[in-house]
Parts: C-alpha cells; structure tokens; sequence
C-alpha cells in the first residue's frame, strides 16, 4: 500500500474506546478531496474472549459469548451454542429451534432498523435517523417483554431455550408483525423518495459483484452486490429448515444492481420485511414440547464434560456468517479452545474497494454501509497527498463534511 | 413541501409519546436541584415505570437454606460467587455479577434469586457483596410478584432520585 511505500508515518493510535465494540483504524490516503487507497488495521479491541474461555465450561461461555457483541448478542449465542451441540451431540427440541429462530429475527429487525437510521444520520438526515429509533423502539420492547433485558437476553442455552414464547409474548409478537407492516414503509419511503438521499448513496461505495466474491464479502454487503449468499438459505438450520428464505438480491426488486450504499440500504430495509415474515411462520408453527434437552444442569455438565471433539456452527447473524468452532476434550470441564470468526471482519477486507475515487465526505458512510460498530471513524487518519501534511480526522470533523456534502447537494 | 416526512410529524404531534415518560418534561437547568426537591417531595416527577416480568436485577441470597454444595460457583461465568470453607457457604459479589442467572437455575434449593433491584451502584465495595438477604417472601412465585415490585418502586422513588 502506498502510504508504507513512500515513507513511513507516525500514527497516533489514540486511547482505545473500551465502551465501544470495534475500534478500527482506518488511514485514509487522499489526494484532496478524493481517496486514493485507505489502509485498515484491525486488532485495537483483541480482549481475549476466546483465550478466557479456557477457564471456563461451556455452560459459562455463553454469556461470554453474549458479550462479543452488544446487538447481536443472541446470534453469537447461537453459533455458539451450535457448536457446543454439534460437539457433544445434543439434539435440540423443536420448540426451542423455533423460539431460537424466533429470536434471530428479532434481532435482525432490531440491527437493521437501527442501522438504516444511523445510515441517515451519517449524511444529515436527522429527522428520519429519528424516525429509525423511534421504530427501534418496538422490538426492543418485545425482546425486553420476552427476555427481560433490552440487551443481552440470556435466552439461548446448551441444548435449548431458557425461556418460553407465553401467550402474552406471541401477542406482543402480533402486534410487533402488524405494527411494523404498518409503519415502517414511511421510513423506508422517507428515506428512498428524497432526491438527496438518494443522490448521497447511489454509486457511492461500490462494491462489484466479483469484488465480492473475491473478498469474500458476507452477509447483506454481499447480496447489496447481486451475490445470492445467505445461510439461512444455503444451509438451513433450526426452524429455517422449515421456513422458506430466498436471498434479498437488488436485482430481483430493482431490476439492476449496483453494490453502492443504496442497494446496502434497500437489502437491508426488504430484510426487515422478510424477518416479519419469518416470526410470522414461525409463531403460526410452533410446536408445543419441552425447551431444554437436558434441563438439569448438573446433568448437562456432566455431560458436557464427557464430550470430546470438535464442533462447528456458522449461522447468519445480521450482519453476514458468523462462524464458531469449539473444541471439547473428555474429561476437563473447560473448553479446549475456540474460535471465533465475526462477519464484520470478512468485509472490512472490502472497504479499500468501496473507498477508491470517493470523496472523504462519503467516507462515514461507506465506513456505516457495512455495518460494523461506529467507532472506527473515530482515529481515521487522513494522509494529504499535495500538501504531505497527516492530521487525524475525528468522528465530528467527517460526520461534518459528510453533512456539509448534503447541503451542496441541496443546494444552499 | 408537503412529503411522508411532514405528514410523519405532523401525526406525532397528536399521538401518544411511544416511549416511557421522562422523570421531568424537559431537561432541567440544575439537574441536582430538581433531585434534590423532589426528594423532598416539592417537585413531583414521574417515576420508573415497572421492571419487565423477567427482569434480572441484583442477586438474593437466603443463607440459611444453602446446603454448600458449591454448584452455583461452578457456573458462574464472572466468578461473582466465592465459597466460604469454614462456615460451608457462599457469598456473591454483585459488582462482578453480569446477571446471567444461572446460578439460579442450578441451585438445588432455590436459595438464590434474581430481585428487581437494579439502582445498585455505589460508593462502598462492601455494599455490594451479598452474604445474606434472609428468606425469600415465600408462598408467592417469584415471576407473580408484580404488584409488590410496584409498591417498592413507588416507595424507593424519592431515594432513587436522590442517590
Ligand atoms: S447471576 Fe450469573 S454472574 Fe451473577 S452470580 Fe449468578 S451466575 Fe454469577
Ligand atoms: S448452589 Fe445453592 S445450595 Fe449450593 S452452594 Fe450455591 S447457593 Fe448454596
């Protein structure tokens, strides 16, 4: 890359924002106002998760899992939990797959939502970024009705559910489906009928189709590219096995594709829909029956301990696949080793694509459009080209060049 | 220019604030004054609305029922609950609690449970080490203990917002 190529520069890395999930850095090279090439690192958040698992036993794992992320804990939660039963050969009662799969698109909902109004915030669009957390708000109050908590549910468990889908929550999930088949088409239509919103994110942060596939793009990043890729397809598991799901690919309602921050957008909002459609099938076929394979803990423990060998799990969390490894050795309690693979990691590696030619005012949200935590505008170091001076861009100075860019856009 | 937006607005105008009411209408210059009198009951504010059904709040140890079997200290994933060998109990550090629940569920004796207790922060370290709560107000279940739990956020309110 070419900012090591000619000499090297001092970066500084500034604190680590523990509060926050993913603090990446990211180093711009500029010539003006257009990005030449960017530069990403990785690796300012490494907490050892996996290495304080080796001291732990698979059933205390989970709520390390839980924290890997703060909004798609419950994804983490099951791959996990996947894993751990693929390992130990524990087979999960039918009620719970669908109480699992229930709360997967829960999740998602919530993701999208609130990441399609961060996406509108990015470029100025404060009213509709409102409009987003308001309609946030719903789902979080069914996973608080059903869980308990806002984050972190603590639903899922090794080999089933710990808690059930009661009358009351099916109907707060009705009233959930209905709420958002009624409302969320203004957001989508605020956000899509106005000229400059669609002026800021169409062929802004492209992504080609065999960029994608060569990247190894995940998720809805991957399919804003035309890529039919999502798991829940292609390998299905728990109620998904039941439950039809088609990709979301741009082309199928748009007719083209581009792979800019639009399409990224579009697949994002049509997921929610399809989400809605999901919890539908799945609350309409829930089967009755126990949710724990093995609801005695000491039991469970036991058998856990027992277990030897390697199991795998990639499932599709709202952000693209999210793989877990685990391996249990017979006779020790705790985890041998895990891994890890989030998805927000396979497309980063993308980001030097979607930058190249772009204006630094679209960088936060090409930086947004793949989702990953916000954090990583915050130490973006900007390398003019001309004037050879570096100064490190925070989050305000590009949120405000961002905005500036829309104003142009407007006119004023 | 009359767009979805407007229209948008405009039908928040008259409906209902969707979210839960703020403690004040607006934010207030002084915010310690404002807690300060309504602590003394001169300012009326609005109080927490109700924890959900599932809550998990602070820990509750009934010390007496424990049988020192040890298993909750075999799955709490913070390591928030420590053995006391000589006298064969347990008591729970709250402050590495992360709220999980498990140690509730494994307990063989129920002697371990979630309140709805969640204002727990403190300056005092000891005040957060849970070595005894007594017994658990029995003959009710724990998950129908709603309209207690309104009584004590109504009671606990005026503390609340002075702490
Ligand atoms: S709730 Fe979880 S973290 Fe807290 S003491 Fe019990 S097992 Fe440990
Ligand atoms: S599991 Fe229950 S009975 Fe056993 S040591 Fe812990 S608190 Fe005591």
């Amino acid at each position: 890359m070419a900012v090591g190529e000619a000499k090297t520069y001092k970066i500084p890395i500034g604190p680590v924002h523990v509060g926050l999930k993913e603090p990446i850095t990211t180093w711009l090279e500029v010539d003006g106002e257009r990005i030449v090439d960017i530069k990403v690192r990785p690796g300012a958040i490494h907490r050892g998760i996996e290495f304080m698992a080796r001291e732990r036993n698979p059933i205390q794992v989970i709520y390390l899992a839980e924290r890997i992320c703060g909004i798609c804990s419950f994804a983490h939660i099951e791959s996990f939990v996947r894993a751990v039963e693929d390992a130990a050969s524990i087979s999960v009662p039918k009620r719970a797959q669908y109480i699992r799969t229930i709360m997967l698109e829960l999740e998602r909902v919530h993701s999208h939502i609130l990441w399609a109004g961060v996406a509108c915030y990015t470029f100025g669009y404060d009213s509709a970024f409102n409009l987003g957390l308001l309609l946030r708000e719903k789902v979080m109050d069914v996973l608080e009705a059903m869980s308990g908590n806002r984050v972190n549910y603590g639903v899922g468990t090794i080999g089933g559910v710990r808690r059930d889908i009661t009358p009351e929550v099916a109907a707060a999930l009705e009233d959930l489906i209905d709420y958002y088949r009624r409302e969320f088409a203004a957001f989508y239509e605020v956000a899509t009928e106005d000229p400059i919103t669609k002026a800021r994110m169409r062929h802004v942060g492209t992504l080609p189709p065999e960029d994608a596939v060569r990247y190894c793009a995940v998720g809805p990043t991957a399919r804003a590219s035309g890529l039919r890729v999502d798991l829940r397809w292609s390998s299905p598991y728990e109620a998904y096995a039941d439950i039809e799901v088609t990709p979301i690919v741009p082309q199928d309602y748009m007719g083209e594709v581009y792979g800019d921050v639009f399409d990224r957008f579009l697949v994002r909002v049509l997921e929610v829909y399809q989400s809605l459609d999901i919890i539908e099938k799945a609350l309409l076929g829930l089967p009755k029956g126990p949710l724990m394979a093995e609801p005695k803990l000491p039991k469970l423990l036991a058998l856990l301990k027992a277990a030897d060998g390697v199991g795998w799990s990639s499932i599709e969390a709202p952000r693209g696949d999210d793989a877990h490894v685990i391996k249990l050795t017979k006779g020790d309690e705790n985890v041998t080793w895990w891994k890890v693979r989030a998805p927000t990691y396979a497309n980063i590696v993308s980001w030097p694509i979607m930058f190249r030619g772009q204006e630094i005012a679209d960088a936060p949200l090409i930086v947004n459009s793949i989702d990953p935590c916000i954090s990583c505008m915050e130490r973006a170091l900007v390398v003019d080209k001309k004037s050879g001076s570096s100064e490190v861009l925070t989050k305000e100075e590009l949120l405000k060049r961002s905005r500036e860019k829309t104003r142009r856009l407007m006119g004023r | 220019m009359l767009n979805r937006m407007t229209l948008q607005i405009l039908k928040q105008v008259v409906e209902k604030p969707f979210t839960n009411l703020f403690p004040v209408p607006h934010m207030p210059d002084n915010l310690g004054e404002v807690l300060k009198a309504a602590a003394e009951g001169r300012v009326q504010i609005n109080p927490p609305v109700e924890v959900p059904k599932h809550f998990r709040g602070k820990i509750a140890y009934d010390k007496g029922k424990c049988i020192g079997c040890r298993l909750c200290t075999r799955v709490c994933p913070a390591n928030a609950i420590t053995y006391i060998p000589e006298e064969k109990k347990v008591m729970v550090h709250v402050d590495r609690c992360c709220f999980c629940a498990q140690c509730t569920e494994i307990c063989p004796v129920q002697c371990l449970w979630m309140t709805e207790e969640f204002l727990i922060s403190s300056y005092d370290r000891k005040a957060q080490v849970v070595v005894d709560s007594g017994k658990k107000a029995e003959e009710v279940p724990q998950v129908e203990r709603i309209p207690s739990e309104a009584q004590r956020v109504e009671t606990s309110a005026p503390e609340a917002a002075s702490s």
